[in-house]
């Protein structure tokens, strides 16, 4: 069991290194930012002087290690276009996508279970069917248009929620969160929905048709003849059955859920980390492009490391 | 009054069409103590008989006639909670496959606690002593240790203890047994059948027990109900429907069944219901390419073989734990022979079969085919022509034909990367041994699922025969199916060894069949070859202790006897 968890940790640290090596390799090779910071009017010295103050004179190797070893103390360097450290800008806007995330992950994998659980034992039934219906709208259209329509309905028809911003945020110690007040969690709705619809109903699909798999094995004909009733047999035999599979997609959707907030955050003017990548991609700032890939990538290989670790808990076969 | 009675029941499957009959107008009586066999084919009704007793048949199933009651109250009107009251409580079940009935994800406490819980009225506590006592009255060691782990650390035989003991949480009156010993072995299968025996007695248990297999019924039962396409087709005391069999069906039945003492040419095929008996494997012979191979030079040489699987990963190599499944084992196969290989599930019988056809890397060890070393799997060449003259034969016929494939392309597969034949000429091949093993051509059209385990079986052989291989391995060819089919399947594969001078290597658990299919056996345990013997030597004059043990519990066909020749 230890040495499981150390050859997955040892994994994702190497899987961490090949990511830094991307976003490092974005300095070299996505344009000179010397260009991009130095206006038109500039003498050679201008640039050399530049060029050995953010250390791009060095070799390529050399300066790999350095990012390396900065970012681990959480030190990526500066924002060209701020001027800020870029630790500092993602520490601001964090919060607002990880809440984000959050909310639309537990939204997500809440109902997508539960509806999953629904439309597997009423498989005939007509409101099952009619959530399998609905959910292929889901699944069919793109982020940004049901954004657009929640923001139409709900706001604009009916005025009942905000259509952008976080509301009224309260300040603890550096974490801002939008959890306390009326405002922010009024805000919070229509962007989690519009982010994690497509999640939902993914998961929900998939709850569906491992139940329908599950409900099909002996153990659960087993658990019938030992006059069970139907609810333990569902919800305590099948259930925990459906959820390795289950845990697999929904971590990966997590990550996604983190990673593709851009859209949603678009959209509804979010003020978090998908926004500030889009600010940073248009002015081709790359510490901040990087910095965000690395922060995606930390939390992709964590989500997975833990969903590693939840086979375990869940599957006893994988314990030995 | 009986204990159960079921009268004149008559279970439907309406399908879109039309009303399939699964069950038609059926009698059947268990008295208490009793141990009723109910035998037949598969399809033959005999689980549906089941389900229908536990409420638990398969929409969109349902019982449109008859009447079964228990103790004299009729229980088969009842509602769906009134079942699930007697489910487990008064009328338990036990099922087939002992792997797939517990739940995995939860400890044996757990899964008996539920069900003593959901009957009895009783303290968690008393629960818990409860299920601590069902584990040891059914034969589990140790039971404190073993209540608190997962399905997965018992074996198969142990399993169906527990599967047993879970059965037996509230002191049922019936018990249905649907085949509760078809996927173990024969010593775990002998303990099992004792064991349902003892509680039967001791509790005044009225059992039904399922079964395909015609030694179970012999040993076991004291009543026995034969079904034939969802009818009964006779019923009495065991030694007399054994014995001296009524029905026509029963007849051949009781026939096709293999004799442990003699040895006969053909094995008798079920012939009623106008069922196909002979194919034309002289067909084959006739473009086959023979080799006269010198009888004398083995064509499988097998020395010092060596297998072993990693058990427990660890970090530092040295510390990695590895489980043995062959273990030093040397053997020679003779041009034309049919080799046996016997032993108990684990003994590393399948595990051989897989080594000698290249599918597991060797550890140790080499295996020579016609004195050409093919236990190297890099040197390609040899490994090309040694893989076009050896086929394997699986014992799932269920899941060893691609379902996404049609017939004729599984046939055809070999042949196309084998590159023996070319455009028409495959599909002449591929429809020839369609025909030859009694399918037809059009069947090339059609996919897996829309034949049964026996045709399954023979297309299977279609297709190891497609390379016109001269080494044929057949591992448990015919343990997924029932008698009457396996009589066929058999017989197939001994015209094949006489017609075509293929040699086999036939592995399987079932001694009466392997001692009228094989020249010579070996005997496999532990990853070991513990005996080795022209086969009838080896069933008159068994050399170790342990192979005596298995012959010992080949099932008792006395009362057969008679009958069957």
């Amino acid at each position: 069991m230890l040495s499981y968890i150390i050859r997955r940790v040892l994994q994702s640290v190497l899987v961490l290194l090949i990511v830094g090596l991307v976003a490092f390799a974005m300095f070299t090779f996505m344009g000179d930012p010397i260009d991009n910071m130095l206006g038109q009017e500039r003498t050679q010295e201008d640039v050399d002087r530049l060029r050995a103050r953010l250390g791009l004179d060095q070799p390529f190797v050399v300066q790999y290690v350095k990012f390396i070893l900065s970012a681990l103390q959480g030190n990526f360097g500066v924002s060209y276009e701020q001027g800020r450290p870029v630790a500092q800008i993602l520490a601001e806007r964090a919060p607002a996508t990880l809440e984000l995330a959050l909310v639309s992950g537990v939204f997500a994998l809440g109902a997508g279970i539960v509806l999953g659980v629904f439309t597997a034992i009423r498989r005939n039934g007509f409101m099952a069917q009619m959530v399998m219906t609905i959910s292929l709208v889901g699944v069919s259209l793109p982020t940004f248009l049901i954004g657009i329509l929640l923001i139409y309905l709900f706001s604009v028809e009916l005025d009942w929620l905000p259509s952008f911003g976080r509301g009224e945020v309260v300040d603890l110690g550096g974490w801002t969160t939008g959890f306390l007040t009326t405002s922010g969690l009024r805000a919070l709705i229509l962007p989690a929905i519009t982010l994690g619809l497509y999640q939902m109903t993914l998961i929900m699909r998939l709850v569906r048709s491992q139940m329908l798999e599950v409900l099909r094995q002996d153990y659960v004909r087993f658990a019938r003849a030992r006059g069970l009733p139907e609810r333990a047999v569902l919800f305590r035999h099948a259930l925990k059955n459906t959820m390795v599979p289950v845990i697999t997609v929904a971590g990966l959707q997590l990550g996604s859920i983190i990673a593709f907030a851009i859209i949603t955050e678009t959209v509804f003017q979010w003020p978090g980390v998908g926004l500030l990548f889009i600010n940073a991609i248009q002015f081709v700032d790359i510490p901040v492009m990087a910095a965000y890939l690395m922060l995606i990538s930390v939390m992709f290989v964590g989500i997975n490391l833990l969903v590693d670790l939840l086979y375990v808990a869940i599957d006893p076969r994988l314990r030995t | 009054m009986s204990l159960l009675e079921i009268k004149d029941l008559t279970v439907e499957f309406p399908t879109r069409r039309q009303r399939f009959v699964a069950v038609a107008s059926a009698d059947l009586v268990v008295e208490p103590g009793e141990i009723h066999g109910l035998v037949g084919e598969s399809g033959a009704g005999k689980s549906t008989i089941g389900a229908a007793i536990m409420g638990l048949l398969e929409a969109p199933g349902r019982i449109t006639e008859g009447e079964i009651a228990l103790n004299g109250s009729a229980i088969s009107g009842l509602d769906q909670d009134a079942m699930r009251a007697l489910r487990g409580n008064r009328i338990s079940m036990i099922f087939q496959d002992p792997l797939t009935s517990l739940n995995p994800l939860f400890t044996v406490r757990q899964q008996l606690v539920e069900t003593i819980l959901t009957h009895l009225d009783v303290s968690g506590e008393e629960a818990d002593q409860r299920a601590r006592d069902l584990l040891d009255r059914v034969g589990i060691p140790d039971p404190d240790t073993r209540l608190d782990q997962y399905p997965h650390q018992f074996s198969g035989g142990m399993r169906q203890r527990v599967v047993i003991a879970l059965a037996l949480c509230s002191e049922p009156e019936v018990i249905i047994a649907d085949e509760p010993t078809t996927a173990l072995d024969v010593a775990v299968q002998a303990q099992i059948l004792d064991l349902i025996r003892e509680l039967a007695e001791e509790r005044q248990v009225g059992v039904i027990l399922i079964t395909h297999d015609m030694g179970v019924i012999a040993d076991t039962t004291d009543r026995v109900t034969v079904m034939y396409q969802g009818e009964v087709v006779e019923t009495g005391p065991t030694d007399q429907v054994i014995g001296d069999p009524q029905h026509l069906y029963s007849q051949s039945l009781i026939a096709a069944v293999p004799r442990p003492n003699e040895p006969r040419h053909r094995f008798p095929q079920i012939s009623y219901g106008g069922r196909q008996t002979r194919f034309a494997i002289e067909d084959i012979a006739r473009n086959w390419p023979r080799q006269d191979a010198d009888p004398d030079t083995p064509l499988i040489k097998v020395q010092n073989l060596s297998k072993r699987f990693l058990e427990k990963r660890s970090l530092i190599p040295g510390k990695s734990t590895y489980f043995t499944a062959v273990d030093d084992v040397s053997f020679d196969i003779f041009p034309g022979e049919v080799f046996g290989i016997v032993g108990e599930s684990g003994s590393g019988k399948s595990t051989i079969a897989r080594l000698i056809s290249g599918l597991h890397r060797v550890d140790g060890g080499v295996v020579h085919f016609r004195g050409q070393e093919v236990s190297d799997l890099s040197n390609k060449a040899v490994q090309a022509a040694f893989r076009q003259e050896i086929q394997m034969i699986f014992q799932d016929p269920f899941s060893s034909l691609n379902p996404r494939m049609r017939v004729d392309q599984i046939i055809a597969e070999p042949i196309h990367h084998h590159r023996l034949l070319s455009g028409s000429a495959v599909k002449t091949r591929v429809a020839e041994l369609l025909e030859q093993v009694g399918m037809g051509a059009e069947a090339g059209f059609k996919y897996p699922h829309e034949f049964s385990g026996g045709q399954r079986q023979r297309i299977c052989i279609a297709r190891a025969l497609a390379t016109q291989p001269q080494f044929l391995i057949c591992d448990e060819p015919t343990s997924a199916l029932d008698v009457s089919i396996q009589a066929q399947i058999l017989n197939i594969l001994k015209d094949l060894q006489e017609h075509l001078g293929l040699t086999l290597l036939f592995i399987s658990h079932d001694l009466p069949v392997v001692r009228q299919m094989c020249s010579r056996v070996a005997v496999m345990k532990n990853g070991q070859m513990v005996e080795l013997q022209a086969t009838e030597d080896l069933f008159a004059r068994p050399k170790t202790e342990y192979t005596r043990e298995l012959l010992s519990l080949m099932p008792r066909l006395d009362a057969l006897q008679s009958s069957g020749s």
